[in-house]
């Protein structure tokens, strides 16, 4: 794709593109490639410093750094994109229906998205879950509560820039159903400006989860996040700095990485946008 | 005989791209006398707003302009843009079609029409440049102009707005006044007015006009002289009653063919005119005769570049046919 | 007497603030053309809009071959209003920009749930037999030339199988050199396929060869209307006749009976009182002022509403100024 020879000429977009390729590869090959499983307690090995049998060292249980933050790379990702997923679909289907109802109906799903967005997205992730507990399943889900409104402003607004447009009108005149022009010719030419503020969302969901995590209200340990990394690492360390660096070093790159492929992808897009629309 | 106000001489323009070069315009002569009105006619892709472009230096920085030779008002030029740079707003000044556009919605109109003034008048004083104005606004015949030169561009429609543009372009006293498209977007009743207020201006003074349009309607209305382009050349030449009604040239011929008469009797089963085809690519101009490729008359001279040929006073056209 | 094939009655059009077509009446008949002419705020685009179901009439009925389109059932007025269907003036944007023309040639069959084989292949038969070929298919609306996307446009409006089609502006734009070539396709397939065509324009010279009868508009009213050629020759209404000599001619002996009308085009939200024309009229009276005149049809299919119609001579003696 052009995209990519664009993203490349990018200052950040070929690290960025490298750094999530590398992380997607990472998640997906974990039981692959790393070379301890994520929860082998040997705590014999506790805290022990990088060395060749365990390449960026061992945990307060003897368990392998490098191995638990590739499996943390999984629930990163799993975490994050299920969250967009929904939280997109569910957004873009309300922005879209907001667009095309009525003026009421549009207004109320305006000021229910006023009302979540007026909230801080960590705080209100926080409340969430600090009412209906933590867990892997009440994280997704209440992390895309607090997402729905992102995308659904964005698909609203980008509905109403088009909705009134010849193409859309000549649908109109030839008898085109209204699921058949919301499907196929309104989503399609929304969609473009949506990738880019989920790409760029992704960070902000990792580093939500890596927060909640962090806290306590997380992902239940065992399971390896890299907030759970964190936080053991932070209560260590002043025994051993390593499992807090790495899985900092972690988040920092992961959250870097899709930061810049979402602003290179927005600005490789946008000429385009125009150019095509 | 005085001198033409403006002479040029074999203009070429081109644009160099990555692997090819556009030309657009491929030796185009045009001379317009004092007080002359000379029109520009052709079709899209025939270059006629690019030669109005070009003797303002207002082409892309990628243009590369030559010309054997150019002069305006007895002076030589080059068509360079520091050259031409010195001519706009002083003694060349240009109408553009859209009325819409033409104006800053941010100031008034007094003000802009005053601030058009200053490269002209730059000693004088506002009062002085705002009075001025105001007359002309009037001459160009915007009612109660005085009231209306302290109101903003959007209150006024697209007819009142053109004659806004026209009065700022005359405010300057330009020896020649560019219009390219002057009547294009504006509302039939609306331009017969406008048309109006240029037909008295061209009574009234002595300034030359060129205007560029695709409406052979419209120069037939303004112009004492036309010039008949077609893809950046020029085709034919002449005295506008002249050439379209008499015309040489194969193209000039087909285009009036295709002329709509409403008032003619017709036989509503026949076919309209249409000249098939399309305009070469101006990356791959043919090497003989421009219009060959769609020309009812074509035969195998026209592979090579026909002759100028005189068809009497001040008139020529460019085609291998013998006047018939 | 045949029944028209469409019939606007008493149409009104309203926007947010202004009303901008005032009790409207239409006929067209089989077979011919009809041209709506008229500048800007005539209201000529907001009856193309209400007739193919873009704006809906704030007054008024729309009927189709008889068949009045709000007393249908709601399945019925679906087909009624498919039978009506719109040429858009600038054809590339009417393209959905991320189709291909397969897809959008296909859609109008898919939405009528008759994409069959046989369908499609007339389909494609009749856009090569307009010059598209098959390679066109896979491309991209942003990727066709103004000449191509008109083309696909016209297809996509011809597979929904109207019976009347609307053109708004249809040479808008176009080089003369190939608006011919537009038109002779037109009135080809009105003749082929039995259409009904409804011309929008402000291109008088077009719509004086192609029309067979015309309707002259003014802020939001029908001022005159009748067949094209007696309209033109002899306009019964003061702004008709302003208006056609207004028209550019090459002919300079057509220009000596120009009349410039004075002044700008009133607002529609605020129109004149009385007849709306009298502000600009050069024939003004006292009573144009006050009494809007009723648009009245005469023997010969003319229809004029003026208090003080155009004789056939060309000298006109005004009614005496008695209110």
């Amino acid at each position: 794709m052009q995209a990519f020879f664009a993203l490349s000429r990018r200052p950040g977009g070929t690290f960025a593109a490298l750094t999530v390729t590398l992380l997607c590869l990472v998640a997906i090959a974990a039981p692959l490639i790393a070379p301890y499983g994520p929860n082998a307690i040997a705590p014999a090995n506790r805290l022990m410093d990088p060395s060749l049998q365990h390449v960026l060292g061992t945990d307060h249980l003897g368990r392998d750094i490098l191995s638990r933050l590739i499996y943390g790379a999984r629930v990163a990702l799993g975490i994050s994109l299920s969250v967009i997923a929904i939280s997109l679909s569910a957004g873009v289907a309300l922005g879209i229906a907001a667009a095309l109802s009525p003026r009421a109906v549009d207004l109320a799903v305006v000021g229910v998205f006023d009302i979540v967005t007026s909230f801080p997205s960590v705080i209100l992730a926080l409340a969430l879950v600090a009412v209906f507990g933590p867990g892997l399943g009440n994280v997704v889900l209440l992390v895309s509560i607090v997402f729905i409104p992102h995308f659904g402003r964005v698909a609203r607004a980008q509905t109403i820039a088009i909705r009134n447009s010849p193409f859309i009108e000549a649908e109109k005149v030839l008898g085109a159903e209204t699921w058949r022009v919301v499907l196929h010719h309104v989503t399609p030419n929304i969609i473009g400006p949506i990738f880019v503020l989920a790409c760029m969302d992704i960070p902000v969901v990792i580093t939500i989860e890596a927060g909640l995590s962090f806290l306590g209200l997380g992902v239940r340990p065992p399971l390896a996040s890299w907030g759970n990394l964190l936080n053991d690492g932070y209560t260590y360390l002043d025994q051993s700095v390593w499992l807090a660096t790495f899985s900092g070093l972690a988040l920092v790159l992961a959250t870097l990485g899709f930061a810049l492929l979402g602003e290179a992808l927005r600005d490789t897009l946008d000429p385009k946008l125009r150019k095509a629309l | 005989m005085t001198a033409a106000l403006l002479t040029i001489e074999d203009l070429h323009v081109s644009y160099r791209g990555r692997n090819s070069t556009a030309h657009i315009l491929d030796g185009v002569d045009v001379t317009i006398g004092r007080g002359q009105s000379v029109g520009l006619v052709g079709e899209s892709g025939s270059g006629k707003s690019t030669v109005a472009f070009a003797l303002l230096g207002l082409l892309a920085d990628n243009a590369e302009v030559s010309t054997r030779r150019a002069a305006f008002d007895g002076h030589e030029t080059s068509l360079r843009v520091e050259e031409t740079r010195a001519l706009r707003g002083t003694d060349i000044a240009m109408i553009f079609q859209d009325p819409m556009t033409a104006l800053n919605p941010m100031f008034t109109i007094g003000t802009q029409l005053v601030d058009i003034q200053r490269r002209r008048f730059p000693r004088e004083s506002r009062h002085w440049l705002w009075a001025r104005a105001a007359t002309m606004l009037a001459d160009v015949g915007v009612p109660d102009a005085a009231a209306r030169m302290n109101r903003y561009p959007h209150e006024f429609s697209g007819g009142m707005r053109q004659r806004v543009v026209i009065a700022m372009a005359l405010l300057v006293e330009p020896k020649l006044l560019i219009a390219d498209e002057p009547t294009t977007a504006l509302d039939a009743t609306i331009e017969a007015q406008v048309v109006e207020v240029l037909q008295r201006l061209r009574q009234r003074t002595s300034t030359s006009m060129l205007v560029v349009s695709h409406s052979m309607g419209l120069i037939a209305e303004l112009c004492d002289s036309v010039v008949v382009m077609y893809a950046g050349t020029v085709v034919e030449h002449g005295p506008v009653q002249v050439v379209f009604s008499r015309p040489r040239h194969p193209y000039t011929r087909a285009l009036l063919a295709c002329e709509i008469d409403p008032y003619q009797a017709f036989d509503p089963s026949q076919d309209l005119a249409t000249i098939p085809g399309t305009v070469p690519d101006p990356a791959r101009r043919p090497r003989g005769c421009i219009f060959a490729s769609r020309c009812p008359d074509r035969h195998d001279r026209c592979g090579e570049r026909p002759p100028h040929r005189q068809a009497g006073d001040a008139r020529a056209y460019s085609c291998w046919q013998e006047a018939s | 007497m045949t029944r028209p094939v469409l019939t606007l009655d008493n149409a009104v059009v309203r926007y947010d603030r202004f009303t901008a077509v005032d009790n409207v009446s239409l006929e067209l008949r089989r077979g011919e053309t009809l041209g709506l002419i008229g500048e800007s705020g005539c209201g000529k685009s907001s009856i193309a809009r209400a007739i193919v179901g873009l704006q809906p009439l704030a007054g008024g009925t729309l009927a189709v071959e008889g068949e009045t389109v709000k007393d249908a059932s709601r399945q019925r007025r679906l087909v009624l209003q498919r039978r009506i269907q719109l040429l858009f003036q600038d054809p590339v944007a009417s393209l959905s920009p991320r189709l291909t023309v397969r897809a959008l040639l296909s859609e109008p069959l898919k939405i009528r749930n008759a994409f069959t084989a046989e369908n499609w292949g007339r389909i494609v038969a009749l856009a090569e037999s307009i010059g598209l070929g098959e390679q066109l298919l896979s491309r991209y609306p942003h990727q066709l030339s103004g000449g191509q996307a008109r083309r696909v446009a016209l297809i996509r409006v011809l597979a929904a199988e109207p019976s009347i089609i609307v053109a708004d502006e249809p040479t808008a734009g176009l080089d003369i050199s190939v608006q011919g070539d537009l038109l002779n396709l037109l009135r080809a397939l009105k003749d082929r396929l039995g259409l009904s065509y409804l011309l929008i324009s402000h291109n008088l010279n077009v719509v004086g060869r192609v029309a067979d009868r015309v309707a002259v508009m003014y802020l939001g009213q029908i001022v005159e209307s009748g067949p094209t050629a007696a309209l033109f020759r002899e306009p019964a209404h003061p702004y008709t006749q302003a208006l056609l000599s207004a028209n550019l001619t090459l002919d300079p002996s057509r220009r000596h009976d120009r009349i410039v009308l004075s002044g700008e085009l009133p607002s529609p939200a605020n129109p004149p009182t009385g007849c709306r024309f009298h502000s600009r009229c050069p024939l003004v009276q006292v009573r144009c002022a006050t009494e809007a005149p009723a648009l009245r049809t005469g023997e010969d299919g003319r229809a004029v509403a003026c208090h003080f119609p155009l004789a056939a001579t060309p000298t006109v003696i005004p009614q005496a100024i008695a209110g």
